[in-house]
């Protein structure tokens, strides 16, 4: 509908006066608004995976690990994606890469409660689904589902 | 955050100057604050704002300071130009979705880890729209300045766009999160939104021979060719924009280089350009003894749009391999794959210094005027 204003005005050379101007920017803010609050109250519905019940998220962003790595294919380069690292390569691996640290990424000296965290952390973000591209299929019109 | 301000000043005559030193003064301490945070490694927020979220609330308070001094300003509302409509959104919207951004601080979004990605994307996303609205509300304004036509920012065409950019702003973020299992209609919708972007790319294309001739009237003007080169990146930024708005391109994208890329070439192609054109328009106007220095702006533009360019193909090269990497049907080790990308990271680190040398060279002479000028003062 919004569109058809648009081209409406632009085709017919209508003038885009004062009231059409308002009128406009009065739906767009209103759309934005009831889908903004429609967002927030169906965040339940977003995902059927359980409510992250471990500290780990808070130690994840204290530790800043997204600045090296991604979930869901957002965060920094340096290192790999980690959402679905807790099935594939277990929390032993996990632990020896947190207690150790390697070459590129640092021991952050964590102690045995955080890393304790931060695998239920990565355990929970991996029951919320796959990041992994090539789990999607891409329709003809362009959309993506798993 | 600071520069934003410094464009309300050559909007209008300020409302008070009171406030907008108490806003400089609050910006500054906050600026401080963060930044000794971030050295003594003290993180605790999240991606480009990973202070601490004390500091949130300074920056929230000045913004607000901004806002009122900006509507003060204004004596009515009506038949203003574009550019107004600009700021005044950027202004607002900022605020919105930096409040948003913040929702993880209570439980009920934190804990819904998906959900908790989706409005954190959502409010990035947003925001980048509204300091867009800012910076090309800047650019427009200084457009007409250096054109001297008042027509084209009240136009309807002008308006149009911007309703197609605010659109954009409030719904097209979702191509950050297209691979997050969310419910399938916020894919759909910022998928549909963003296709409405060809109108202004379709736009640009179309109006392609008229802006080469004004082109050629005003290039001896040094701010005009500083926002060219903007426009020139307004054009690459955004036909690479609707390319990842499309899920099925995107879904190999996403997490790749590509991104990077993306966002280069928006913040320094586009918004450094229009900030330094800006200033420069500025400097013209206070001391007109930048005609000595003519010759190596004018170098320092060729060169940091050239190296620029290197530097986005070099990203976009490494994108396209790690997304071959990640789509593979038999991966090598995440460090191998890293190896492989080096020869586009060596390209990229040499095109970075001579992109850092070229506009070295725009920023020295102007730096050195404006010192200059405050003596004479
Ligand atoms: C300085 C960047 C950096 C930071 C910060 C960082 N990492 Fe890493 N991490 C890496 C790199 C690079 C690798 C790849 C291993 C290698 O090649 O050394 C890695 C590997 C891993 C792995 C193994 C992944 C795999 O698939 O093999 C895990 C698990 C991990 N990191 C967890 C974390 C956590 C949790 C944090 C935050 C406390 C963190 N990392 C912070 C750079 C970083």
């Amino acid at each position: 509908m919004i569109k058809d204003i648009f081209v409406l005005n632009y085709y017919s050379g209508m003038e885009f006066n004062e009231k059409n101007k308002i009128l406009t920017a009065g739906i767009l803010l209103l759309t934005f608004t009831v889908y903004s609050f429609h967002l927030y109250s169906s965040l339940p519905r977003q995902n059927l995976a359980k409510a992250d019940d471990s500290n780990g998220k808070l130690v994840w962003q204290e530790k800043n690990c997204i600045s090296c790595h991604q979930i869901y294919g957002l965060g920094g380069y340096l290192g790999p994606d980690l959402t679905n690292v807790y099935s594939t390569k277990g929390p032993e691996y996990i632990k020896a890469f947190l207690k150790t640290g390697t070459v590129v990424m640092p021991n952050f000296k964590l102690s045995d409660k955080e890393i304790q965290e931060l695998l239920g952390y990565l355990k929970n973000i991996d029951q919320t689904g796959k990041a992994d591209p090539r789990t999607f299929t891409i329709s003809y019109n362009g959309t993506i589902k798993q | 955050m600071v520069l934003s301000y410094l464009r309300s000043v050559t909007g209008k005559k300020l409302y008070s100057f009171k406030l907008a030193y108490i806003h400089l003064l609050v910006f500054i301490i906050s600026t401080l604050g963060i930044y000794f945070a971030y050295i003594s490694g003290n993180f605790g927020g999240r991606e480009y704002w990973e202070f601490p979220p004390f500091f949130a609330v300074l920056i929230i308070a000045g913004w607000i300071l901004f806002l009122i001094n900006f509507i003060s300003s204004l004596s009515s509302f009506r038949n203003q130009p574009v550019y107004i409509w600009m700021w005044m959104t950027g202004i607002i919207f900022f605020l919105f979705t930096y409040l948003e951004s913040y929702l993880w601080v209570i439980p009920y979004f934190r804990k819904n880890l998906i959900g908790d990605l989706l409005i954190q994307w959502k409010s990035n996303g947003s925001m980048v729209g509204s300091w867009n609205m800012l910076i090309y509300g800047s650019s427009i304004f200084l457009m007409e300045k250096i054109s001297g036509n008042k027509e084209t920012s009240q136009s309807s065409i002008a308006f149009i766009l911007y309703f197609t950019g605010l659109f954009n702003l409030m719904f097209n973020w979702g191509h950050h999160i297209y691979t997050l299992p969310t419910a399938p209609y916020v894919q759909y919708i910022s998928y549909a939104v963003s296709m409405t972007e060809l109108f202004i790319i379709g736009r640009i294309i179309f109006n392609w021979k008229k802006t080469l001739d004004t082109a050629q009237k005003n290039l001896h003007i040094l701010s005009y060719r500083l926002l060219l080169s903007a426009d020139i990146w307004v054009f690459l930024t955004l036909a690479l924009a609707i390319l990842m708005s499309i899920p099925g391109i995107n879904v190999y994208t996403h997490g790749t280089h590509i991104t990077v890329a993306h966002t280069m070439g928006a913040t320094i192609g586009i918004n450094s350009f229009i900030l330094l054109a800006t200033i420069t328009d500025n400097s013209e106007d206070n001391c007109s003894n930048l005609l000595h220095y003519h010759k190596i702006i004018n170098k320092g533009i060729w060169i940091s749009n050239i190296s620029l360019l290197i530097f986005w193909c070099s990203l976009i090269g490494a994108g396209i391999k790690k997304a071959i990497w990640q789509t593979a049907e038999v991966q090598n080790s995440f460090s191998m794959m890293m190896q492989e990308l080096k020869p586009y990271f060596i390209v990229f680190m040499a095109a970075g210094i001579s992109l850092a040398i070229g506009l070295f060279c725009i920023i020295f002479p102007l730096m050195k005027m404006k010192i200059s000028c405050i003596f004479k003062k």
